[in-house]
């Protein structure tokens, strides 16, 4: 009964701090609504159960993404770093508005029809956290479910992505 | 236990506040953050259908776990390009930059 709750909480800060995030004219205040976001989201996982999944989520996005954007509103806009005030046109927030809502509308719509087929176990498991152990092992296991091949790819990836960061912003001298 | 429509509610509202975002903003930076509420949207589905419809597995633990991995990667990219960008039009509004080589 007590989870309900949390979630109603969790739910009003992701989506108050969501829509802040997309309506505020300061970049800056963007990206601070985006770590409320996040947080938020991180007491998603922690309140399914996945304890490892919420800390990778504030090590990773919170504390990482988060500082990169910063940075780059730092880098990016010296001159107007207070004042950096972003002007949009009504006839594109209209367009925009109505865009999302009928996407909204349609997906809604989905889940309302196929929300009543699922096969939802009837025995409502106990939320219980998924333990170190079992997480190691399928993330560096090579049988099936576990996931030795994209957790290499994905290492790879990364490496690619740094040296691709660095070349892709490094100054041209000239 | 929290019904799993209430999950699908609250993910399918983020992601569409993500695209109205990414739809009426014009700044580069603007426009990664409103991905980066979309891509939060689907990782809220994946680890609620995993928990919530199939407890036995793991597998959309996993996909939320790399689709993390990847999100961050993907930003790290796309601001060491924005901050290209800006040195060469002087600006971060999408409109600015109409041609790749000049």
């Amino acid at each position: 009964m007590g989870s309900i709750f949390v979630f109603i909480i969790l739910a009003a800060v992701i989506l108050i701090a969501g829509l802040l995030c997309v309506t505020t004219k300061r970049i800056m205040r963007a990206a601070t609504y985006m770590l409320f976001v996040l947080f938020g989201v991180a007491g998603i996982y922690f309140l399914l159960g996945y304890t490892f999944l919420g800390a990778a989520q504030i090590a990773v996005y919170a504390g990482g993404v988060t500082m990169i954007y910063v940075f780059a509103i730092q880098l990016v806009s010296k001159q107007t770093l207070q004042g950096l005030v972003e002007r949009i046109k009504c006839s594109r927030l209209i367009s925009g508005g109505l865009a999302a809502f009928a996407g909204l509308a349609v997906v809604g719509f989905v889940i309302y029809k196929t929300v009543l087929t699922l096969n939802v176990p009837e025995a409502a498991p106990a939320i219980e956290e998924v333990s170190m152990d079992k997480i190691g092992e399928a993330l560096v296991g090579s049988e099936k479910y576990q996931y030795v091949l994209p957790f290499e790819f994905i290492s790879l990836f990364l490496l690619a992505c740094i040296i691709g960061g660095l070349v892709v912003s490094r100054k041209e001298e000239d | 236990m929290i019904p799993v429509e209430c999950y699908f509610a609250l993910s399918a509202l983020l992601f569409f506040i993500g695209v109205f975002g990414f739809v009426t903003r014009r700044n580069l930076i603007a426009m990664l953050i409103s991905v980066e509420l979309v891509l939060n949207a689907v990782d809220i589905n994946f680890a609620a259908v995993n928990k919530l419809l199939y407890p036995q597995g793991m597998e959309g633990m996993f996909m939320t776990l790399f689709v993390i991995g990847v999100a961050a990667a993907e930003s790290a990219v796309a601001i060491a390009i924005i901050i290209n960008v800006y040195r060469k039009f002087r600006s971060d509004s999408v409109d600015s930059i109409t041609n790749l080589k000049n």
